[in-house]
């Protein structure tokens, strides 16, 4: 047990989690109170004391049911009814290696996983998956194939759509019939949840067989991903952009505090004469109690400014969730989009309280578009150090995002100096690796020296030290 | 040291018994704080019960629940002692007409009568068995975490008038957070962590029915249902499970026996908070009612 746990340990670090010397004791320590076939709470005990972020869920999971897949129970060598599942999954197979007449088998097979999912017996489930991979998948050793090539044509096979129309079917003739529109979606939710247990029983039978064959080093190795901070805004999938959005809500509040905090502590209050006074008449003239008169916190104010042209696209799908974000966090923000041309953008996001309708309203409605729609840096700061340089105060924060590729106009670089000569602050975030900066058309380097800091921004991860160093600086 | 629980079950049964609904993962986490001696850092969104583990754990346990509230701001004074100065000042001036040596002064003022104890103290010096909770822990400075996290490694302080007071007793220790910012690194190794979500559905329905005793199981399921139906879409604030249970209670109160597209629509701001949000909802599961 030991060595497996130490494996563990040892590619939950492969993968990047930050598993400490303590937390490896911990894990050792905790494993010994647990009953090891109670697979949830040997889970439980595993990611209590070796997972410390939430967003490092994923990956813990994706190691935890490579490294012990082999002992999920109900596929155990002990199982008592093992060989005779075994035999059904080589049935099956021969039939659908028969082709026509595997149609009879896999009609079967339908029938069984349809009588279990009514009941939603799991251990049954658990078994006809096991059946259905063994008949379908076409799994043979040492083929350099991925899970999800197997998992595909099972799935074809078992054709899950299907099962779900005949499971609602087969509900209705029980008298489970929905008498609106709103019964029939909890119904479709019911069973496509039921389904989704299903799939998720034909994966981990998959990954099992995987690991019988490959080993559990190599197949954990194969399904490492980059840990959410470290996804690269530039190109991310969909879904692991849906997981930074809800990363960046912790995020901007954080930056949000920081900012108020140090205002608040700048400004600490005047002792207040009279008030002291008064209050020590109680103390027989001592004064015991000193009073502060505290300052009107002054709210600061923060002015985000976007290029949201083609070469970072992703990054601005990214950059207008965190100026979201921000706007929800302070009342003071305000967000300017710029191509060639520049428009402020603030209403849409102070109106609509849906980020995805903001987004899609700035995407739309925004008029940043002022000759070809090429970026163009040093027009878009001309207009807007035109346009706004009274209303930066040294109270405002200027936030700028992009990556400096001015397709070789003029960089304008004296807007940033007037800029940043009135405001608080001025940082820019460039979500290209440090390397690309001042390469081709990039001309970070011109912008720089009137910035208080430029921060490489490619992933969560920089994101946050950008906050703290805000925070600190 | 005694523990307090023999097995996961019989976490989940004891927490039952006080009408907190824990799942396998909370109850294995619970049990192994017991065992190991260890805080437990929850984190998770609003009103999932967090603080209500705490509260259950104290129920369970038949311990005195010590509560430290989290503040910005909150500093030593306020989280572990300070001296009554007011007390102490008065004292001075008694002290001046007896013209007693400033050494005695000294040594009056600064004794256990003059001393404010705070919540993490008190934790400490309980002879009686308590549950410490730590409540949205997030929200203090980085220097007062650093003093929590002295306090959770020794269980003791030491109080340069006083000594060294050494806790009698390892309390089952609960801190929440509702991760407003990443608590450092040192902290985190300190507990043991636990992630509460929202509950599945019949752990939610479970919950309906002991919060809402009134309600039939019939209706507590639907509620569980409609709850999940709408947790699925992607909204600002998805309900919690305190949302979940106002609105089985409304239901209540309307006298619905069954819930339709009229009475969801009619109270749809029950559960949630955002405009846009029970616009959406209301689009997804109601569509009649889109025109009205
Ligand atoms: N597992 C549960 N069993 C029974 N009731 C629960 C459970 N979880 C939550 N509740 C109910 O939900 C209410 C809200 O929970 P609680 O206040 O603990 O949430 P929280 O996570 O601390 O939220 P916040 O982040 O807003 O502080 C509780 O008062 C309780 O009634
Ligand atoms: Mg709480």
């Amino acid at each position: 047990m030991l060595d497996v746990l130490q494996g563990f340990v040892h590619e939950l670090r492969g993968a990047g989690l930050p598993v400490s010397m303590t937390e490896n004791l911990d894990a050792m320590r905790a494993v010994e109170h647990v009953d090891l076939a109670d697979r949830d709470v040997f889970k439980a005990a595993l990611g209590a004391t070796l997972v410390k972020h939430h967003r490092h869920w994923r990956a813990f999971e994706t190691v935890f049911d490579v490294y012990f897949s082999l002992h999920s129970p109900g596929v155990d060598a002990d199982d008592p009814n093992a060989e005779e599942w075994a035999e059904l999954a080589g049935q099956t197979s021969e039939a659908a290696g028969a082709g026509g007449g595997g149609e009879v088998t896999r009609e079967e097979l339908a029938e069984m996983l349809l009588n279990a999912l009514m009941t939603m017996d799991r251990d049954e489930l658990r078994r006809l998956a096991a059946a259905a991979v063994g008949a379908f998948a076409g799994m043979e050793p040492g083929r350099p194939v991925g899970g999800t090539y197997y998992l595909y044509r099972t799935l074809r096979q078992l054709d899950l759509d299907d099962l779900a129309a005949r499971l609602i079917g087969r509900a209705q003739e029980e008298g489970d019939v929905p008498a609106d529109a709103l019964a029939a979606r909890l119904q479709g939710e019911e069973y496509g949840g039921r389904l989704k247990v299903l799939r998720e029983l034909i994966e981990a039978e998959i990954r099992r067989r995987l690991v019988a064959d490959r080993g559990v080093e190599a197949m954990a190795r194969t399904l490492r991903k980059p840990l959410p901070e470290d996804v690269d805004f530039m190109h991310a999938s969909r879904e692991e952009m849906l997981a930074l959005q809800r990363a960046i809500y912790p995020l901007t509040r954080a930056l949000a505090a920081r900012l108020a905090q140090r205002r608040r502590r700048r400004h600490r209050g005047h002792l207040d004469f009279r008030r002291t006074v008064r209050a020590s008449l109680s103390y027989g003239g001592v004064p015991a109690e000193p009073k502060f008169r505290h300052p009107h916190p002054s709210r600061p104010e923060i002015m985000v400014v976007a290029d949201i042209s083609g070469s970072v696209a992703s990054f601005a799908r990214f950059t207008l969730q965190f100026v979201y974000a921000m706007a929800s966090q302070f009342s003071k923000v305000r967000s300017w989009v710029f191509i060639d041309g520049i428009d402020e953008v603030t209403r849409f996001f102070t109106e609509s309280d849906d980020v995805t309708e903001a987004v899609h309203r700035v995407n739309t409605e925004a008029d940043v578009v002022w000759v070809d729609g090429h970026s163009d840096y040093g027009h878009a700061f001309e207009v807007f150090e035109n346009r706004h340089h009274l209303e930066v105060t040294n109270k405002t924060s200027l936030i700028f995002l992009g990556d400096a590729r001015n397709n070789y106009h003029a960089s304008q670089a004296w807007t940033l100096r007037a800029l940043g000569e009135r405001a608080r602050h001025l940082y820019w975030l460039n979500p290209e690796p440090r390397g690309y900066w001042d390469t081709g058309d990039s001309i970070m380097a011109e912008y720089a020296p009137y910035c208080d800091g430029v921060y490489e921004c490619r992933n969560l991860r920089q994101l946050e030290r950008f906050v703290t160093t805000v925070a600190e600086g | 040291m005694a523990t307090r629980f023999e097995s996961v079950d019989e976490v989940i049964a004891r927490l039952r018994d006080v009408d907190y609904l824990a799942d396998a993962t909370i109850g294995g986490v619970v049990y192994l704080a017991d065992r190991l001696e260890k805080p437990v850092l929850v984190e998770g969104p609003a009103g999932v019960g967090k603080t209500e583990l705490a509260k259950a754990l104290s129920r369970a346990t038949d311990a005195r629940l010590i509560r430290l509230q989290c503040y910005e701001g909150l500093d030593e004074a306020k989280a572990l002692y300070e001296w009554n100065y007011k007390k102490q000042l008065l004292r001075i001036q008694a002290d001046r007409e007896h013209e007693t040596s400033w050494s005695d002064v000294e040594a009056d003022i600064f004794a256990e009568p003059f001393l404010l104890t705070r919540p993490l103290l008190e934790a400490i010096r309980a002879d009686d068995p308590v549950v410490l909770l730590i409540d949205e822990v997030d929200r203090v400075e980085i220097e007062t975490e650093a003093l929590l996290l002295e306090v959770l490694s020794d269980f003791q302080v030491s109080i340069p008038e006083l000594g060294t007071i050494v806790g009698k007793q390892r309390p089952l220790v609960v801190l929440t957070s509702n991760n407003t910012r990443e608590l450092s690194e040192a902290l985190k190794r300190r507990c043991l962590y636990l992630h509460v979500d929202y509950p599945d559905l019949e752990r939610e329905k479970d919950i309906v029915r002991v919060r809402v005793p009134e309600i039939d199981d019939e209706l507590a399921g639907q509620v569980a249902r409609v709850v999940r139906s709408i947790r699925d879409l992607e909204l600002k604030k998805a309900p919690s499970i305190s949302e979940t249970i106002d609105w089985a209670r409304t239901l209540l109160y309307l006298g619905t026996s069954e819930i339709s597209p009229e009475v969801i629509g009619e109270t749809l701001h029950v559960l949630l908070k955002y405009q846009s949000d029970i616009a959406k909802a209301r689009k997804e599961l109601v569509p009649a009612s889109d025109a009205t």
